[in-house]
């Protein structure tokens, strides 16, 4: 009997876990790949990720946990493109400042509640209420919702927000101005749902993981801070079916050569790569670096503002430093980690973005050095008056060699003295925003795939704009930018205007320089805001 | 005795007040704020967050409420950085790991370095002794920020024994390599202290005294040389016992413990003002509290000292 009821359990048991794990132990349903039994991402974190709740979290790996705990209207694919979330389609008027979201009937929250357009009004009224404080409330002023300035501001109420359940599937939210690519905007986690309830039972603590409910293909089942957090399947998520992926692990790994060691041991599926090693580590595993581009640029900005260094005025003494700079040795020889050379301020790689034909990246180095040194000299620098300043930038090794790269490469050709100095980060931050400094490093991450994030920040009145960069014919072209349903000219013609008067000193633009284990499958490369979902990935079997 | 422990509790309170303050000022006075980032928040949601964690308020009253929160509430303020943790949560998660490998590594940096120390004094001259100081010079030589990446190499990527991190709860595997790599050089520093107070000690006229009357050497050792050997030895065990107690940061770092030591130091970068002075309060009282052991064990190995 005993025996009897053992095997018949053991059956029931085994019968169960095939069912659970349909996927881990057949193949691909598209690409017919074999599939590993262990279907586990474990990936590195470089910090400790600031919070899990959508509405508040602002850093990016962060943002990357929350993209599998919850889904928001609309997400990204492998390729960057809008795909339906939540939401199935949206409808807009001619003006483009009302869009209507309508959602599936089949989402639901991880506890088998069905997630609902309030949830939606519930979590974007959070965002803009005073009461929460959310460092990334700008994000809700930046998408234009009617009176999310004036509430953030506390002169309305959040009831005053410009977004509504029509009903329960139905979603309108109204804009203060017309913006085309508002869609875009719902795959950040700001706009993604948040669960009313649980918020209102367990307070701050709700993303703890014995609290929190979810909407997204993961539900958080660990958090050991400054250790790691782990996601597992949320089995009430509407497209769990497809998912493959059942357990995904971040460890937070603050020393990248360690992650390093503890990838090459096998402990980790993906990690950064330090700058330099990527040619020995490609040599070494050509299957597992990978180095694709980015949506960031790496620059120097010239203080601008009144009380900054007279020479700098000049666009020529500009225009001669940045000529001088050798991009090719710092992209290949310093990072050599793939990153392009950069020689306009936004990358090539961002969508519906032209990139001008700039004079100086079709001249020679010789040619450009040439330049370089007559244009200094009209500006009436030379052996006898040599052109000196200090460049700062915040302490980091890579930042450092860069800056002795610049400061060698000026020196040698151009004869100018550039002093430099290292700065811890918060101070960094401060010194450049209140202009102490000649010359500072900068670097920018889109927030959205659309040159304005990268151009806006040499928009006069930008709060971003640390080298105080005006000009008047910038703006206007950024301002019209904003409503145009065709922007690319305008941002052509934007760069060339930085490219000769160069407020800027583009050095390079990044690329996301991994190690990859060969049977992750499906790793989204060519989504240049790095978006990537644990939903979409797989792992093979070896 | 009892008087003496009761004065010194009643000096650590205005020390620690003066500790608080201090640091309160200094913190405020670095430049950058919790808040700043290189996306400058606008001025209407930066207004919001200060007022959500009385940022706005002036700086006394700031202090005077964080002294009455922890007097009164015992509730040392909440973490600016993680919104869903306040500095009790942290200290509660991160300081058990941190006292966990710091008292193991106390312990094997003390009980090998004095072993080591002992052996070498005792044999003078001969190659235990050679090695003995050779391998506190070189343990002494290797801080733990060269001790880390070269354990985690040599036993997670090579032998493939250890896992490279983590902490799990503490079990054993995991705890290796951080209490290696903490041990090491305090241990090489207290084999040498040993070895020269040692030294000292077999110099000196009671121990030519004790030999003289016939004793055998194992009880000249240890009941006569050791006592005033361990003095110095363990004046500097205090201090070391703080500062293993408390984490290491680059334990933390290299190893991904999640001990205090990381806390500390993320705190003072993010400008994480509630955990920076939280954590340091609970250094200061540890500190206080160690010292006052260590002058009440000075007793126990003294005779001529008295409370």
């Amino acid at each position: 009997m005993n025996k009897y009821i053992r095997t018949s359990l053991a059956g029931l048991l085994t019968s169960t876990m095939i069912t659970g794990a349909a996927f881990a132990a057949g193949t691909h349903p598209t690409t017919g790949e074999a599939l590993a039994d262990d279907q586990t991402f474990t990936y590195r974190i470089l910090d400790e990720h600031s919070s899990v709740d959508p509405q508040v979290v602002e850093d990016v790996s962060g943002a990357e946990i929350v993209r599998d705990l919850f889904e928001g209207l609309m997400n990204q694919d492998e390729d960057g493109n809008l795909v339906p979330g939540v939401a199935t389609g949206y409808t807009t008027n001619d003006s483009k400042d009302v869009y209507t979201f309508t959602l599936r009937d089949n989402a639901k929250w991880s506890n088998g509640d069905p997630v609902t357009a309030s949830d939606f009004v519930f979590a974007w009224k959070r965002a803009v209420d005073p009461a929460l404080s959310s460092p990334y409330a700008w994000f809700m002023e930046l998408m234009s919702i009617e009176n999310a300035s004036e509430i953030i501001a506390g002169d309305k109420s959040v009831d005053d927000l410009g977004v509504k359940a029509i009903d329960d599937h139905t979603l309108e939210v109204t804009l203060s101005a017309p913006l085309p690519y508002f869609p875009q905007m719902t795959t950040h986690s700001t706009t993604f749902p948040a669960p009313q309830k649980v918020i209102e039972e367990f307070g701050d603590a709700w993303t703890k993981p014995e609290n929190i409910v979810s909407n997204g293909a993961y539900v958080l089942t660990e958090h050991l801070p400054q250790e790691r957090s782990v996601r597992e399947r949320n089995e009430n998520y509407w497209d769990n079916d497809n998912t493959i992926i059942e357990k995904v692990v971040a460890l937070v790994i603050n020393d990248e050569n360690v992650a390093l060691t503890r990838y090459l041991a096998g402990e980790l599926d993906r990690t950064e790569v330090p700058a330099g090693q990527f040619p020995r580590l490609q040599k070494e595993h050509p299957e597992e670096a990978i180095s694709f581009p980015r949506l960031c640029n790496y620059y120097y900005t010239f203080n601008l503002s009144d009380g900054g260094p007279e020479a700098f005025k000049d666009p020529n003494v500009r225009q001669a430093l940045s000529l001088a700079v050798d991009r090719k040795i710092i992209t290949e020889n310093i990072m050599a980690g793939g990153q392009p050379q950069a020689y306009t301020f936004a990358p090539a790689a961002t969508a519906g973005f032209d990139v001008p034909d700039v004079e100086m990246a079709s001249m020679s180095q010789a040619e450009r050095d040439e330049l370089a040194k007559e244009l200094l000299a009209a500006a009436g620098y030379g052996p006898d008056n040599p052109l000196s300043f200090e460049m700062v930038y915040n302490t980091s090794e890579a930042h450092k060699k860069v800056a002795v790269a610049l400061s060698q490469m000026w020196k040698q050709k151009l004869g100018v003295n550039a002093e430099l100095a290292n700065m811890e980060w918060k101070i960094f931050l401060e010194e450049r925003g209140n202009q102490n400094f000649d010359m500072a490093r900068g670097a920018w991450c889109g927030d959205y795939n659309e040159a304005s994030t990268f151009l806006d920040l040499l928009q006069s009145d930008s709060g971003y704009n640390d080298g105080k960069y005006n000009n008047a014919r910038v703006d206007e072209l950024l301002s019209e930018a904003k409503t145009s349903d065709d922007a690319a000219p305008l941002y052509t013609e934007v760069e060339r205007i930085i490219a000769q008067e160069t407020p800027v000193i583009p050095i390079y633009h990044y690329a996301g320089v991994y190690m990859m284990d060969s049977d992750v499958g499906n790793w989204p490369v060519k989504n240049v805001e790095q978006n990537w979902y644990s939903k979409n990935l797989y792992k093979t079997a070896e | 005795m009892l008087a003496y422990i009761v004065r010194r509790l009643l000096i650590a309170v205005p020390t620690i007040l003066l500790l608080i303050v201090a640091s309160f000022f200094l913190m405020h006075f670095a430049p950058g704020g919790p808040f700043t980032s290189e996306r400058p928040l606008p001025p209407a949601v930066l207004a919001n967050i200060e007022a959500r964690y009385g940022l706005d308020q002036p700086l006394w009253k700031q202090l005077w409420d964080y002294l009455y929160n922890i007097v009164v509430h015992f509730d040392f303020g909440p973490s600016f950085k993680f919104k869903d943790r306040d500095v009790n949560d942290i200290i509660a998660q991160g300081f058990p790991i941190s006292l966990t490998y710091g008292s193991l590594s106390f312990l094997v940096a003390t009980t090998v370095g004095v072993a080591l120390g002992i052996a070498a004094a005792i044999k003078h001259n001969s190659w235990i002794d050679y090695f003995a100081v050779g391998l506190g010079i070189a343990a002494q030589a290797l801080p733990n920020f060269i001790m880390g990446p070269i354990l985690i190499l040599t036993f997670t990527l090579w032998l493939g024994w250890l896992p490279g991190g983590g902490w799990n709860g503490g079990q054993w595997p995991y705890l290796i390599m951080p209490v290696i790599a903490l041990a090491t050089s305090y241990m090489g520093s207290i084999a040498r202290i040993t070895r020269s107070s040692m030294l000292e000690v077999l110099n000196s006229n009671f121990i030519r005294t004790a030999r003289a009357k016939g004793l055998p050497t194992r009880t000249v050792i240890w009941r006569h040389a050791l006592k005033p050997t361990l003095l110095p030895v363990v004046s500097y065990l205090g201090p070391v016992f703080v500062y293993v107690l408390t984490g290491s940061v680059f334990v933390d770092i290299y190893f991904s413990t999640g001990g205090l030591g990381q806390a500390y130091v993320g705190s003072a970068l993010s400008r994480d003002y509630a955990v920076l002075l939280g954590v340091t309060i609970l250094y200061g009282v540890l500190t206080v509290l160690v010292n006052l052991l260590t002058d009440l064990a000075y007793a126990w190995f003294d005779p001529k000292i008295r409370y």
